[in-house]
């Protein structure tokens, strides 16, 4: 009979795989401390400004979300011509950016020849690296006078105040340029690289049988993408259009340079208004007095709220679409 | 462009249900669908038509070629697919069989680059002929992957699927579409009461066997397969032959497997491939099942079958 040794005497063990030896343990442990740190952080964000809001909580309470006037000077704190501001210029950027992304995506995941795929897609994400305040520049120059202006226009005149084909209140009033309407699609030029980059990922990673299974059975190529592919990427889209949400909340300094900061509540995208994010940065070198800073403190909780809370739906959307349709076997 | 809009579908008759679609296009003989001919043959004694339908393969490829840009594939192949038949593809890896069976419903035309010279007739018809609706093809000439591709829906939609992309049809007769596809796929009893389950909770096996009613609640003419029981274990690869033997009562089958007892237990026809010095794959012999197994006239092909090869 042969007497072999046990395979662990006979080949050296490296000295580095000698310390990861238990390796599972202390990789735990950091994912762990991570983790708390992370956690640590937001809920430490979120404690920090409600203890320094206690001034405007304790005089207006909820009144500070629902009262409409900003009037700093005259001690009067309403916040929602920003909470109005900050989802009007939000939504719209969507409204614009995730059809327009998620076609990109397709375009450069499904349709558009290989050759072509590598350099469009790096124009994409080069956009995404452009600093805000040099799109807040372009936009004052370049593309509220060229575009967005023509633009609010032509919408004021077909739809607006005596408009030639309906009047919505939506486009009233008098439109100088600076707007919801100029924030929003600033916005929607920002979020659209972020949009179309991750959908074409998602697209890019639906498994190839997937297209085959829809070819195969007689589907025509638009029938494939829509009924197979896209549905197959639902859940990943979503996570994209969540990740432009957020940055169209949190936008500050191109929204501020468009927007035209007046604080007021309109119903209308052509008129001027502000953001949450826009407010506290223009305005907190001025704040003058404890009662000032601790709105524009207030308002920072709000946004910082507002972003947890639809974070978290989002992530429930997600959620429930992944378990409507899981691509793993269950 | 290879593949036709959907504008081009046109009124195709599912299972007896007439769907309408605008557009133009050429009417798919409705006689070739396995049914209308299974109806024609009870009510009808055969006619000279039909004796001569008989002898026509139902597919035939004519010294086909399939390239990848300039690389050629697959070399000169010409290959009856009898219908009611089980055709078997034989051969080393790399020799060509899974791009000339995907020539036959032209699934290479996905790959860029790919293309093929030589014909591929489907009832006397050249699907590689110009002015021909690939999608229209694609629905005649079923396919089922080596891997088993459901997607992820409800079990009861991944069979519908096909079916609905023609519009809209009543939900009793979808019902009833649904069932008798998954009956004929044997697939029926285990999950009946599931329908509403998704499709990616089933077993590898069951997902193949879905795939397989998927491609037939179409109503297919021809049915390829990929290879389709490499990812499964044995007693589900068993239903899957059992499957095939009852729906060559219906179909041509044609069968890629690497499987040598596979092709014997369950072809009656089998081509064997080999690749030249150039890489092409060519086909080296074609006959009966029964003698290339057990007499056959090329020395690489007994070699290959006795497994003294490859
Ligand atoms: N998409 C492709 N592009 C280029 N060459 C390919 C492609 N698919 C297969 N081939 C080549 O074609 C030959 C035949 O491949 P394949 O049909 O997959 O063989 P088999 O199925 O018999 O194993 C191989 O040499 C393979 O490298
Ligand atoms: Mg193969």
């Amino acid at each position: 009979m042969v007497v072999t040794k046990p395979l662990s005497t006979k080949l050296p063990t490296p000295l580095v795989r000698r310390m990861f030896q238990h390796g599972d343990v202390p990789f735990k442990i950091i994912i762990v401390l991570a983790t708390l740190f992370t956690l640590a952080l937001v809920v430490g964000v979120g404690v920090m400004l409600w203890l320094f809001t206690s001034v405007t909580r304790m005089d207006l309470g909820f009144s500070f979300v629902t009262s409409k006037t900003w009037n700093p000077t005259g001690s009067q704190f309403g916040a929602l011509p920003f909470v109005v501001g900050t989802l009007i210029t939000s939504i719209l950027a969507l409204i614009i950016s995730v059809p327009l992304g998620v076609g990109i995506a397709i375009f450069l995941a499904e349709l558009c020849p290989a050759r072509l795929r590598a350099p469009l897609g790096v124009m994409v994400e080069l956009l995404a690296a452009v600093p805000s305040v040099v799109f807040g520049l372009w936009g004052i120059f370049v593309f509220v006078p060229t575009v967005v202006k023509p633009l609010g226009n032509f919408l004021k005149n077909a739809f607006g105040t005596s408009g030639d084909v309906i009047d919505l209140p939506l486009f009233h009033g008098p439109f100088y340029g600076f707007s919801y309407l100029a924030a929003g699609a600033i916005l929607a030029v920002m979020v659209l690289p972020t949009i179309a980059a991750i959908s074409r990922d998602v697209l890019l990673a639906v498994p190839g049988s997937q297209r085959e299974g829809a070819f195969g059975i007689g589907c025509t190529r638009w029938e494939a993408i829509w009924q197979v592919v896209l549905p197959y990427g639902l859940s990943g889209i979503l996570g994209a259009v969540i990740l432009g949400l957020g940055r169209a909340l949190g936008e500050t300094m191109a929204v501020t340079m468009v927007i035209g900061n007046v604080a007021q509540l309109s119903g209308s995208l052509l008129s001027p208004g502000y953001t949450m994010a826009s407010v506290i940065a223009n305005e907190w070198g001025e704040s003058s007095t404890p009662a000032y800073a601790s709105a524009l403190l207030e308002i920072g909780l709000l946004l910082f709220i507002m972003s947890v809370l639809l974070n978290l739906l989002a992530r429930l959307l997600v959620w429930s679409v992944q378990r409507r349709n899981p691509q793993q076997h269950a | 462009m290879p593949i036709a809009s959907s504008s081009a579908r046109v009124a195709i008759s599912l299972h007896g249900v007439t769907i309408v679609q605008q557009g133009k296009g050429v009417l798919p003989d409705m006689n070739t669908s396995p049914l209308a001919r299974e109806n024609a043959q009870s009510h009808a004694p055969a006619t000279a038509g039909e004796a001569a339908a008989a002898v026509m393969p139902k597919m035939q490829t004519e010294s086909l070629s399939i390239y990848y840009g300039n690389f050629r594939a697959v070399a000169d192949v010409t290959l009856p697919v009898r219908d009611r038949k089980i055709t078997a593809i034989i051969g080393p890896s790399g020799c060509g069989k899974s791009t000339l069976i995907r020539s036959l419903n032209r699934m290479n035309d996905l790959i860029a680059g790919a293309h093929a010279g030589g014909k591929v007739m489907l009832d006397g018809e050249d699907i590689y002929a110009s002015g021909i609706d690939v999608v229209d093809i694609r629905r005649r000439v079923g396919m089922v992957f080596q891997r088993p591709n459901p997607f992820p829906k409800s079990i009861y939609d991944n069979v519908a699927f096909g079916v609905r992309l023609y519009g809209r049809i009543p939900k009793a007769e979808l019902d009833d579409i649904v069932e008798t596809s998954l009956r004929r796929s044997a697939l029926w009893d285990e999950v009946k009461d599931k329908l509403k389950q998704s499709a990616m909770a089933l077993s590898g096996g069951q997902q193949q066997r879905l795939c397989i009613a998927r491609a037939i609640a179409v109503e297919p003419e021809v049915i390829l397969m990929d290879e389709p029981c490499s990812a499964l274990d044995p007693v589900a690869t068993l239903k899957i032959e059992e499957l095939m033997q009852e729906l060559k009562q219906d179909y041509a089958i044609v069968i890629v497997t690497h499987n040598m007892q596979q092709a014997a237990r369950v072809s009656d026809t089998t081509a064997m491939m080999m690749m030249r010095a150039d890489r092409a794959g060519e086909m080296i012999e074609f006959d009966e099942t029964q003698i290339i197994f057990t007499k056959p006239r090329d020395k690489r092909t007994e070699d290959y079958v006795s497994g003294r090869f490859g």
